[in-house]
């Protein structure tokens, strides 16, 4: 919002320069974020906050610089003649809860033409294109004193009267813009006896307006109820500088002053007679309620023990009266001027005096406190997976939190919670799976050149309930890809079992029984390059490649290797508590085995044959090469596997080594492998 | 020209010396002609060998053959020898040795200049980064995390903060809202909260007074992605509340907390705002942490202050009375207890930290700028 300097001079005699009176009303909350132009030229930027209507024009900017330096305010005091009588033109308020004050005047014999340059340079230096005398005249109140108003042609309005009533349901209205609108039965307007000639509050009817053929006008300053303007305004997508006055509150005693002010203005630049005197129409009054004040409490909540002549003077300089209330419960009556509908309370007038005294004037204090701090339950976790998922060198990531339909379906099956106005299309579903994310951001990296990326983001997924809240659900997903574009043998291998490794690393920080891995998985996992993690019989993490069709789709340069862990799950396990054991004394034993085996007897079997043998000295067993193809038979393997043998009470013997060896020769015989020499 | 031992035919003092002189000065050479291990095994053997090393041939030739009133003399000089001998014989060996190890580490030498391999290590993300000091910084003030949902209520979101229905305040929050939520009250509406500050509430629910909280997420605008803005972007709100938290309080744990964050030259400064669910609001601003507050770097103007060497970093006021009332059964009566409140970007100020120009950087994953933080 622009507002001239020059103007809001006019009504106090301000000493200080244009800078100093913008840093003054910036620290009394009144911010000139910006000032252009020079001398009588120089516009400020306002950045007015909604609350303050009454400050969002000239003359409450200026009132706010008086009560700054504490100066005489100069008021708008428009002379018009007095013609006697109340002008005959009737005026009807049907809803009185919409409209609660309509005041008119009429003027005849009118010259519309062109505003005097004053009039339009003023309006031109704050972005407002001037039209004609008679609508600039209203548009410079509203920017002088804040207060919409609007001049009909009076020789359109038929029936001669007006009326103010709800609109039919599919009355149609066509506004100044030049839209025809149909109208609902909420709809506030400004009707003559036939038809709606203004959307109340909003914008002026297209068919009454003032033009240059106009000759006799009548100017309306009404009151409007601000939920109703708020809720046409935006029925009717018309966001107008009057509906953004009259939605936060206008001023209950300016209809009167407004309607004399551009009554003024119309009779100075175009002639032509007031018709009569001035028309007003109060449907109710609007009182706001006095205002206990305790001196107490200001010093309560602002920590500072102002004096009560400090705060007296701050609140009188700012429009309140201050009535003593000796003996009482409290120590001021507060009357409030009918331009603050912001203040209501004890704790407004707090705000008042503090923003006026000066916010930087109140003393730094730092408040005692009797409370502990509680840890978040999950919070030891979140960090322990965060620090090792960066010390295994993946950059963390943060991805946003929307996914298409598509991906919606193609990566959960869970109900899905659906944006009504979503920024894009892409972007409407609140994110089931954390994927699709991953899956764009390594789609990012590779299609900038780089191969080589390791990524995770922490974040949620939400799933719809039928009822109540929906379910947020903590997440972790990684995302790999191979060093290099080259598709070559070993990299499948090699990436999956990193991926494994990385998981099992995270997966290991929390007590459990047993872990198992199966093929239970997604459809967009790679069928056999993949793997469900399976911890104390709860699914806790997918990973592996994804599916071919799925990387085509999102045209990935290379192969990707995802994985989703499910925190939910995952923490239900407590971390896994570190305890001493005592080192080993006695030295260990290896023994390898070398094995043919056919390609379905998988590790997990052999292990589990070995392991079910239970010999209790048997430390480790393991893989250390395997071998396919070349010159073995068709559908085998070979595998050397190592045993690892110690006890933490003696040194094993050679006898016991060779037979425990035995027995896992003849188990593993058993699952069909052959030893080899 | 190896040395002989001689049979002595004079045992005369002079002669022993010149012998024994001959003896020493073949040693001397013969080690010096030692290069390697194999060659100083013969060389050892050949002196110190049992069977027919130098000394054992001395012991026969000399002292055995010698007369009976020259033994003393010649015993004690062949065990002069033995001696000098055996020193020797050790000496040289440990010389190659020494020379051995010294041309190994020569021939194993490396370019030290090329360049290290790097395992990397994975970078936080700025923005949580910047969230965690900053929550780490109140958390030494004695402020607990907490959190809550990211879809939210009408109710949490707008309405126990202050924001009636059809208040023009809802405007400024550029709401995403939930579909489908028409046939349900107002009030149970959902949207995606477009600030952490619901969180206040919902902990006010749960924990009576006196409370200190701080509450980093995530939020979200109907803002269209561009360069300085995102619909999705993240929050640090706070909330104090006790029988005795004024207005100088919130100044002074703001001032204390910024000091820590960036620094304890950085001054505050506070001016009048307007938020809904706080009175007094104010907004707070921090002298300049790039330009030091001056508005300049060197000659150029500093862009993240716009000249004036002050950034607006956070809203924050004392808890509206309103908010309270909502909250009032869980014993927060406005007449006895009083708080304040805060909100940040955690976001906007990794921006202004790291001198980040688009807020996109953040959002797409891409590992050159990540990596800019490991
Ligand atoms: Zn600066």
């Amino acid at each position: 919002m622009k507002l001239s300097s020059q103007w809001v001079r006019e009504f106090a005699d301000l000493k200080v320069d244009n800078r100093q009176l913008a840093d003054d009303l910036t620290a009394a909350g009144i911010a000139v974020e910006a000032i252009a132009g020079e001398g009588e030229n120089t516009v400020f930027e306002m950045e007015i906050g909604t609350n303050r209507p009454d400050a969002m024009n000239h003359y409450g900017v200026a009132r706010e610089a008086a009560a700054i330096y504490n100066l005489l305010l100069r008021p708008i005091a428009p002379k018009l003649p007095d013609p006697g009588s109340a002008a005959a033109f009737p005026i009807e308020i049907q809803d009185a809860t919409g409209c609660v004050r309509f005041t008119a005047r009429v003027a005849c014999d009118v010259r519309v033409a062109p505003s005097a340059t004053r009039i339009a340079q003023r309006l031109a230096l704050i972005d407002q294109r001037p039209i004609n005398n008679a609508v600039d005249a209203t548009n410079y109140t509203l920017w002088e004193m804040g207060k919409p108003t609007h001049a009909f042609d009076l020789d359109l309005l038929e029936g001669g009267k007006i009326i103010v009533r709800r609109a039919m349901n599919g009355e149609k209205l066509k506004t100044l813009d030049g839209v025809e609108r149909t109208l609902t039965s909420e709809d506030l307007v400004v009707a003559d006896a036939k038809k709606p000639v203004a959307l109340a509050g909003v914008m002026g009817g297209f068919d009454t307006m003032i033009t240059e053929k106009t000759r006799n006008l009548l100017i309306e300053s009404a009151w409007w109820d601000p939920v109703t303007i708020r809720k046409t305004s935006r029925r009717h997508g018309l966001h107008t500088d009057a509906s953004h006055r009259f939605e936060r509150g206008a001023d209950f005693e300016s209809t009167l002053l407004s309607c004399n002010r551009v009554m003024e203005l119309i009779l100075e630049s175009g002639g032509g007679q007031l018709q009569g005197n001035v028309i007003d129409v109060v449907a109710r009054r609007l009182d706001q309620a006095p205002v206990a004040l305790h001196i107490s409490e200001v010093h309560r909540i602002l920590g500072q023990k102002l004096d009560t002549q400090v705060i007296y003077g701050i609140l009188h300089r700012l429009g309140f009266e201050l009535i003593p209330e000796r003996g009482g419960e409290f120590d001021f009556t507060v009357r409030i001027p009918s331009w603050r509908l912001d203040v209501e309370r004890e704790i407004d007038l707090i705000e008042e005096i503090a923003r006026l005294y000066g916010y930087d004037k109140f003393p730094n204090t730092l408040p005692a406190f009797a409370g502990s701090v509680v840890e978040q339950a999950d919070s030891k976790k979140d960090e322990k997976l965060r620090s090792s998922l960066l010390g295994l060198g993946y950059n963390e990531a943060v991805s946003l939190t929307f996914i298409s339909h598509e991906d919606a379906e193609t990566f959960s099956n869970a109900p899905v919670i659906e944006l009504a106005n979503p920024i894009s299309e892409e972007a409407s579903i609140m994110r089931t799976s954390m994927l699709p994310g991953m899956l764009n951001m390594l789609s990012y990296n590779l299609n900038r050149g780089t191969n080589d990326v390791r990524l995770f983001e922490m974040g949620s997924v939400f799933q719809d309930q039928k009822t109540g809240m929906p379910r947020e659900l903590k997440r972790i997903s990684l995302g790999r890809t191979s060093p290099s574009p080259q598709q070559g043998e070993t990299w499948p291998t090699q990436l999956f079992f990193d991926l494994k490794g990385d998981v099992e690393t995270l997966l290991h920080a929390f007590e459990h029984k047993t872990l198992s891995y199966d093929s239970h998985l997604a459809e967009y996992f790679h069928p056999g390059r993949a793997a469900r993690v399976v911890m104390d019989g709860a699914t806790v993490a997918q990973f592996g490649q994804v599916h071919s069709e799925i990387a085509a789709k999102r045209k990935l340069r290379q192969e990707a290797y995802v994985a989703e862990l499910s925190l939910d799950q995952l923490y239900r396990h407590g971390l896994r508590q570190i305890r001493y054991e005592a080192l080993p004394r006695y030295p260990a034993v290896e023994r390898d085995f070398s094995f043919l085996f056919p390609n379905e007897i998988i590790f997990a079997k052999i292990e589990q044959g070995v392991l079910s043998l239970a010999l209790s000295e048997l430390r480790s067993f393991k893989p250390i090469e395997i071998f396919r193809g070349g010159k073995l038979p068709a559908g085998k393997y070979s595998i050397l596997l190592r045993a690892t043998f110690q006890s933490r009470e003696r040194t094993l013997r050679e006898d016991e080594v060779a037979d425990w060896s035995k027995q896992i020769v003849k188990a593993l015989e058993k699952l069909g492998g052959e030893q080899r020499a | 020209m190896t040395y002989t031992v001689p049979k002595l035919k004079n045992y005369s003092a002079a002669a022993l010396g010149k012998a024994a002189g001959k003896l020493v000065s073949a040693l001397e050479q013969e080690s010096a002609a030692v290069k390697n291990e194999t060659v100083w095994k013969e060389f050892r053997d050949r002196w110190v060998g049992r069977k027919s090393g130098v000394l054992t041939q001395i012991n026969e030739l000399w002292l055995k053959a010698a007369p009976k009133e020259a033994k003393r003399e010649v015993g004690q000089l062949v065990n002069e020898l033995k001696k000098e001998v055996e020193n020797t014989v050790e000496l040289t060996l440990q010389r190659i040795r020494t020379g051995a190890a010294e041309s190994r580490l020569t021939a194993e030498r490396l370019d030290i200049t090329l360049p290290g391999n790097h395992r990397p290590l994975g970078a936080e993300h700025p923005v949580i980064k910047t969230m965690n000091e900053i929550v780490s910084v109140f958390r030494n003030l004695g402020y607990s995390v907490e959190d809550g949902p990211v879809i939210e209520t009408d109710y949490y979101n707008f309405e126990a903060l202050n924001f009636p229905p059809n208040h023009p305040a809802r405007d400024t929050q550029d709401t995403l809202f939930v579909a489908n939520q028409e046939s349900k009250p107002l009030r149970e509406r959902l949207l995606l909260r477009t600030h952490t500050s619901p969180v206040q509430i919902r902990t006010m629910e749960k924990m009576k007074p006196p409370i200190r909280i701080v509450i980093p997420g995530k939020v979200h605008r109907n803002d269209p992605p561009d360069a300085s803005h995102s619909p999705m972007f993240h929050q640090i709100e706070g909330l104090a509340v006790d029988t005795n938290i004024t207005f100088g309080d919130l100044k002074g744990t703001l001032d204390h907390a910024m000091k820590a964050l960036f620094g304890s030259s950085v001054k505050t400064s506070f001016r009048p705002s307007f938020f809904p669910f706080t009175e007094p609001s104010a907004e707070m601003l921090v002298s300049c942490f790039i330009c030091g507050g001056s508005g300049k770097r060197g000659a150029e103007p500093c862009r993240p202050c716009k000249l004036t060497g002050w950034i607006e970093i956070l809203g924050c006021g004392m808890v509206d009375p309103n908010v309270f009332e909502f909250v009032k059964h869980n014993g927060y009566d406005p007449q006895k207890i009083s708080g304040f409140a805060f909100g940040m970007g955690a976001d906007r100020i990794a921006i202004l930290k790291y001198g980040v120009d688009d807020i996109q950087l953040f959002f797409n994953g891409d590992v050159r700028f990540l990596q800019q933080f490991a």
